[in-house]
C-alpha cells in the first residue's frame, strides 16, 4: 500500500498551518493593539499594565514563565506562518514553469490578495524594528527600561520613526484584510460574514495601532 | 469590422514560440470567438499556411474543450462564458486581440494554443466516480436527496472541465475543477461511502500537477459556470475531516 503523505506535506495541509498559525498572530495583534490602548489613561495605567504582564501567572508560576511561554507560542507560529509560506509559493512557481508572455488581466484578485508576500515581509521587518525599538531599546535614543509610556513618547516624536509606524502598520492591515477571510476559507467554514469579519478586524486593529503615533506627533500624548 | 490577431504560435512542445499578428477582415459581430479562428485558418490555408492549431467541440459551451487566453483573460473577457460562446459583439472595429495558450506545469503545451489537460483525467481517476452495483436502474426515489443538496451537487456539476480556473488561477492551482468534482458526488448520498477516500485520493492527485490555492478568486471569475470557491472551502474541510 501507498504511504500517504503527512498532513503538513500536502499543500492542503499547509494552508491549515498557515490559518492557524495565523488565527494565533491575529489574537495577539489584537491583544497587543488592545492593550497599547492603556497610554490614554497615561503613563501609571500603561505602566502597571506592562509590569503585569511580567506578573500573570503568579504565584502558581515564576515572573515571567507565562509571558516567555507566550513569546514561545507566537515565534513558533511566525516560524509555521512563514515556513509554509515560502513552501507554498515555491510549488506555485514551479506549477506555472512558462509564464504568460500577454499581459494578464486580473478580475477578482484584488490589491491585498495580490501583494501578501510584500506586506508580510513589510510587517516581519517591521516587528525586528519595533523590538529593537521599543523592547531592547536598541534604537531609542532615550530609552529607560520599565517606563513604557515615557519610550513610546520618546520613540514616536521622532518624526520619521511615527511615519514608519503608521506605513508599516497599513501594510499590516492590508495583510489582515486578506488573511483574516482566507483563513476561513483554507479551513473551510464559508460565508458572506467572512468580509465583513476582516474588513472589521483589520480596521479596528488599524485604527487602534495607527492612533498612538498620530496621538504622540499631534501631542495628544505627551 | 477588421480585428488584428496576435495568436501564440508553437510548432510543438519543444520548439519555441511566439505571437505571430494576423489581420481579419469582414468580420461579423454575429461571429463567436471559435469562428473568427476559422476564418483565420481559411485564410491561412488559402495562403498556403500553417493553420493554427486550437481545441473545439460542441460550440454550444457544454464540453469542455475550447478554452484560450483572450487579453490576459481565461476565455476572455465576458463572465460565465466559454470561448466558443463569446461573440465578436463585444469587440470594435480596430482592435487587436490577444490569443495565448493556458499555462500551467499540468497542462504541457501541445501546439499553438492546444494544450494536453489529461490531468484532469487523473484526478478524476483517483476518485470522482461512485462505485455501484450495476443492473436494472434502481427505482425513483428510492434514495431521498433533499433539495437544497441537490441544488448544490448540481450546481458543482456544472463544472465542464475546461482548466480555465488553472488557467486564470496567479498560482496554476487545480482547486476549483477538483472541489467541483468533489462536492458533486460529496454532497449526495451516493457519494457518501466513499467520501473520504475520494477526498484524499483527488487532492493528492491534484497536488501533483498543480499549484496551492491562496484564495485569489480568479478561477471563479474565469470559470464559465461561475462555479463558487465556497466549494473549495467545502474541500478544504472534507480533506480536513478525512485526514483526520
Amino acid at each position: 500500500m501507498r504511504t500517504r503523505p503527512s498532513l503538513f506535506a500536502t499543500a492542503v495541509g499547509k494552508k491549515y498551518a498557515m490559518a492557524i498559525s495565523g488565527l494565533v498572530l491575529m489574537g495577539y495583534v489584537l491583544l497587543h493593539m488592545v492593550g497599547n490602548l492603556k497610554i490614554y489613561f497615561g503613563a501609571e495605567s500603561l505602566n502597571k499594565y506592562a509590569e503585569w504582564l511580567r506578573e500573570i501567572g503568579e504565584p502558581a508560576l515564576p515572573r515571567e514563565w507565562l509571558l516567555w511561554g507566550l513569546r514561545f507560542v507566537l515565534l513558533a507560529a511566525v516560524f509555521v506562518h512563514i515556513y509554509a509560506a515560502y513552501s507554498l509559493t515555491v510549488m506555485n512557481r514551479r506549477a506555472r514553469p512558462v509564464q504568460y508572455v500577454s499581459k494578464r488581466d486580473y478580475v477578482a484578485a484584488d490589491f491585498a490578495s495580490r501583494t501578501m508576500r510584500w506586506t508580510g515581509i513589510i510587517v516581519v521587518l517591521f516587528v525586528v524594528w519595533h523590538l529593537l525599538d521599543l523592547t531592547w531599546g536598541t534604537t531609542n535614543p532615550d530609552f529607560v527600561s520599565g517606563d513604557v509610556y515615557h519610550n513610546v513618547i520618546a520613540s514616536f516624536e521622532r518624526i520619521p520613526v511615527a511615519i514608519a509606524y503608521v506605513i508599516a502598520n497599513l501594510a499590516l492591515g492590508v495583510h489582515l484584510y486578506h488573511g483574516a477571510w482566507s483563513l476561513f476559507q483554507s479551513m473551510g467554514w464559508y460565508g458572506t460574514w467572512r468580509r465583513t469579519f476582516s474588513i472589521a478586524f483589520a480596521g479596528v486593529v488599524v485604527l487602534g495601532n495607527v492612533s498612538f503615533p498620530l496621538a504622540v506627533m499631534f501631542g495628544v500624548v505627551n | 469590422m477588421n480585428v488584428h490577431l496576435k495568436v501564440w504560435r508553437q510548432a510543438g512542445p519543444d520548439e519555441p514560440g511566439d505571437f505571430e499578428t494576423y489581420d481579419i477582415a469582414d468580420v461579423t459581430e454575429e461571429m463567436s470567438f471559435l469562428e473568427l479562428l476559422d476564418v483565420l485558418n481559411e485564410q491561412l490555408v488559402a495562403e498556403g499556411r500553417e493553420p493554427v492549431a486550437f481545441d473545439s467541440d460542441c460550440r454550444e459551451g457544454i464540453c469542455g474543450s475550447c478554452g484560450v487566453m483572450i487579453d490576459g483573460q481565461a476565455h476572455g473577457p465576458q463572465r460565465g462564458t466559454a470561448t466558443c460562446q463569446l461573440h465578436m459583439r463585444l469587440y470594435n472595429d480596430g482592435d487587436t486581440i490577444v490569443v495565448e495558450p493556458f499555462r500551467s506545469a499540468g497542462f504541457p503545451l501541445v501546439k499553438d494554443l492546444v494544450v494536453n489537460r489529461s490531468a484532469f483525467d487523473r484526478i478524476i481517476e483517483a476518485g470522482g466516480f461512485i462505485t455501484v452495483p450495476t443492473g436494472s436502474a434502481p427505482d425513483a426515489n428510492l434514495t431521498l436527496v433533499p433539495k437544497e443538496d441537490s441544488d448544490r451537487a448540481m450546481d458543482a456539476a456544472q463544472c465542464i472541465g475546461c482548466g480555465a480556473c488553472v488557467a486564470a488561477c496567479p498560482n496554476g492551482a487545480g482547486q476549483l475543477f477538483t472541489a467541483a468534482k468533489l462536492a458533486h458526488l460529496n454532497l449526495l448520498p451516493q457519494g457518501q461511502p466513499e467520501r473520504q477516500r475520494r477526498t484524499i485520493g483527488m487532492v493528492e492527485e491534484m497536488e501533483n500537477y498543480f499549484g496551492s490555492c491562496t484564495n485569489h478568486r480568479e478561477c471563479s471569475a474565469a470559470c464559465p459556470k461561475e462555479i463558487s470557491i465556497d466549494f473549495i472551502a467545502m474541500l478544504n474541510r472534507d480533506f480536513r475531516k478525512a485526514r483526520r
